[in-house]
């Protein structure tokens, strides 16, 4: 109020100069429910899991590949579960199936299920009918090659939206997505073979967890003040858990895992755990990051 | 729109590209009242369902944002001014659907649902969206959103059916004072730049400004602009909304360098293990 108006009365509060509409969010908090970062796990590890089975079927290890490609095939059933129950109409998922959309990262990513789960299908049968072997290495290629995609296509879904803290780190997020996947498909393979038989799972825990806290740590300096949900509230809290889970389940299995069986469950558990507790981690921040509008603002003034 | 692909040529163009008429809202804040006609004359027309009364505290406004249930909301804003009446003044103004040039929401919906119509107006079709949520974190507005009760996403259609027949839509019928105008896109943002000189003349209105009024913007432009008398995020609005394709094929090469570093990983550590 300005003095003069109203003779001897003085305003004892400041003028209002409104910087945002009553604190309210911008843009919407994410519909999506928790299957949703479980699916970033889960279909993460598979396709990590399915380059392994590639990989290990080209340099004639066979042993290593079946038991990859049997856990992808796992991976690529739970995964579809995982998202049409996320859905509004789940009775409607084969709608996801409809068009090829390219601008659409969740149609990119439909796709490369379908086509990853058949192939990883089609590996394990034309295996078990003991095919000729080029079947079986076909398959497992056409999943090797679509694998690494199915793992990163999800950082890319996140950050072509137009919430702040996923938006900011779009050019980072996929390194972070294949560090994590890359260390859990380690961890389970750690799990699934003998001490003897496991020294690519351990190296692939030890790079992936490298590339998953560097990407990680690299991805909250460039968002700057952006990144406050990854030190505040409930994605705090995850992601300190992901980083000491990440960190000493790798630790453990490089080193005492070497030797011992149950030092390489415990540190690959641990991996996985934190693999999972980073996705949740990224995923809850998407929430407080749209909560409140200053980031928003921030991000665009 | 940003340059097609050959393949994308193959589609026919919508009407309003191939040189038709594109039709959208020129929402003037300077001379809304805040009747909230056209938040009522939305819900009847289009059914959209109504929730039990809640009172905001936030000076008239009790519908607070867009979303699936609210296709249009006015906000009402208490701001300082020295030369206006007790040295407060009222900013007012009915938020839509922008109707992207290039939208967010259509161009992430993995369905097929949300489609461009003839009148260059983004519309969702109700019997294919599958509730996926994708557009609700992309669009840059917050507009569009799931219905909790339904599963499935909603937004303003800028009346699609009353358009098909040469209906003005609802929301702009209702208005009494021509606040909100409807009517063919370049003609509005003709109008909307005359209209904004004089508004500047008046005093207190100096930071008038338009919104999404041309092309220049992160979304090629909205199909529903706005006259406002503050900055945008006063309103509630994004200052400067972004969706550009090219982000996107920049984010897919990022993807790309990512997925061999997963195969490097594998076949790194799969070396020498051969024995």
């Amino acid at each position: 109020m300005s003095p003069g108006s109203h003779g001897t009365e003085r305003a004892m509060v400041p003028p209002v100069q409104p910087r945002s509409y009553y604190g309210l969010p911008i843009v919407k908090r994410p519909a999506w429910t928790i299957e949703v970062p479980w699916y970033f796990f889960v279909g993460g590890a598979t396709g990590a899991l399915a380059a392994t089975a590639m990989a290990a079927r080209r340099s004639g290890q066979g042993r290593l590949a079946r038991r990859a490609r049997r856990m992808a095939l796992l991976g690529s059933l739970v995964s579809p579960i995982l998202l049409i129950s996320d859905l509004g109409r789940p009775e409607r998922f084969l709608n996801m199936l409809r068009v090829f959309r390219p601008t659409s990262p969740m149609s990119v990513g439909s796709w490369t299920l379908v086509g990853l789960g058949s192939a990883l299908g089609a590996g394990e049968v034309a295996e078990q009918l003991g095919l000729p072997g080029f079947a079986v290495t076909g398959a497992d290629t056409t999943a090797g090659v679509l694998g690494p995609i199915l793992s990163t296509y999800t950082a890319v879904l996140i950050g072509n939206t137009a919430n702040p803290i996923w938006r900011g780190a779009r050019h980072l997020l996929p390194f972070v997505f294949a560090g994590s996947s890359l260390a859990s498909a380690g961890a389970a393979v750690c799990v699934t073979s003998p001490v003897g038989d496991a020294q690519a799972g351990r190296r692939m825990v030890g790079w992936g967890t490298v590339l998953e806290q560097g990407a990680g740590l690299a991805m909250e300096r460039k968002l700057g003040d952006l990144a406050r949900p990854y030190r505040e509230g409930r994605a705090g809290t995850l992601n300190r858990w992901q980083r000491f889970s990440s960190l000493a389940g790798s630790a453990l299995v490089v080193t005492w895992g070497r030797r011992s069986r149950r030092a390489a469950v415990i540190g690959s558990a641990l991996t996985l755990a934190g693999s999972a507790a980073l996705r949740q981690s990224i995923y809850q921040a998407g929430f407080q990051s749209a909560e409140d509008p200053r980031y928003l603002v921030e991000s665009q003034s | 729109m940003t340059a097609a692909s050959p393949r994308q040529a193959a589609v026919p163009l919508p009407v309003w590209q191939a040189g038709g008429t594109r039709m959208g809202f020129f929402t003037d804040s300077s001379i809304c009242i805040g009747c909230k006609a056209c938040e009522v004359a939305c819900k009847e027309w289009n059914g959209v369902p109504d929730r039990d009364p809640a009172w905001s505290g936030n000076s008239y406004d009790n519908t607070l944002r867009l979303g699936a249930n609210s296709w249009r909301h006015v906000a009402f804003v208490e701001r300082h001014h020295p030369d206006q009446g007790g040295g407060l003044q009222w900013l007012m103004s009915s938020d839509v659907c922008k109707h992207c040039t290039r939208a967010a929401c259509l161009e992430v919906c993995p369905t097929g649902a949300i489609f461009r119509s003839e009148f260059g107006t983004v519309v969702v079709q109700e019997d294919i969206c599958n509730g996926c949520g994708y557009c609700v974190s992309a669009c840059p507005f917050g507009v569009i959103e799931r219905r909790q009760d339904d599963g499935r996403a909603f937004k303003c259609t800028l009346c699609y059916d009353r358009l098909k027949v040469g209906e003005t839509p609802a929301c702009a019928r209702a208005c009494p004072t021509e606040s909100i105008q409807f009517g063919p896109l370049d003609e509005l943002r003709e109008r909307a730049r005359t209209r904004l000189e004089q508004v500047r003349q008046e005093p207190g209105h100096e930071q008038a400004q338009l919104y999404g009024a041309d092309g220049s913007d992160g979304v090629g432009g909205f199909g529903a602009f706005f006259l406002l008398l503050d900055k945008p995020e006063v309103y509630g609005l994004p200052p400067a909304p972004t969706y550009r394709r090219s982000e996107l094929a920049t984010m897919w090469g990022m993807a790309s360098a990512a997925s061999m570093l997963i195969l490097a990983g594998v076949v790194g550590s799969l070396r020498r293990q051969r024995r």
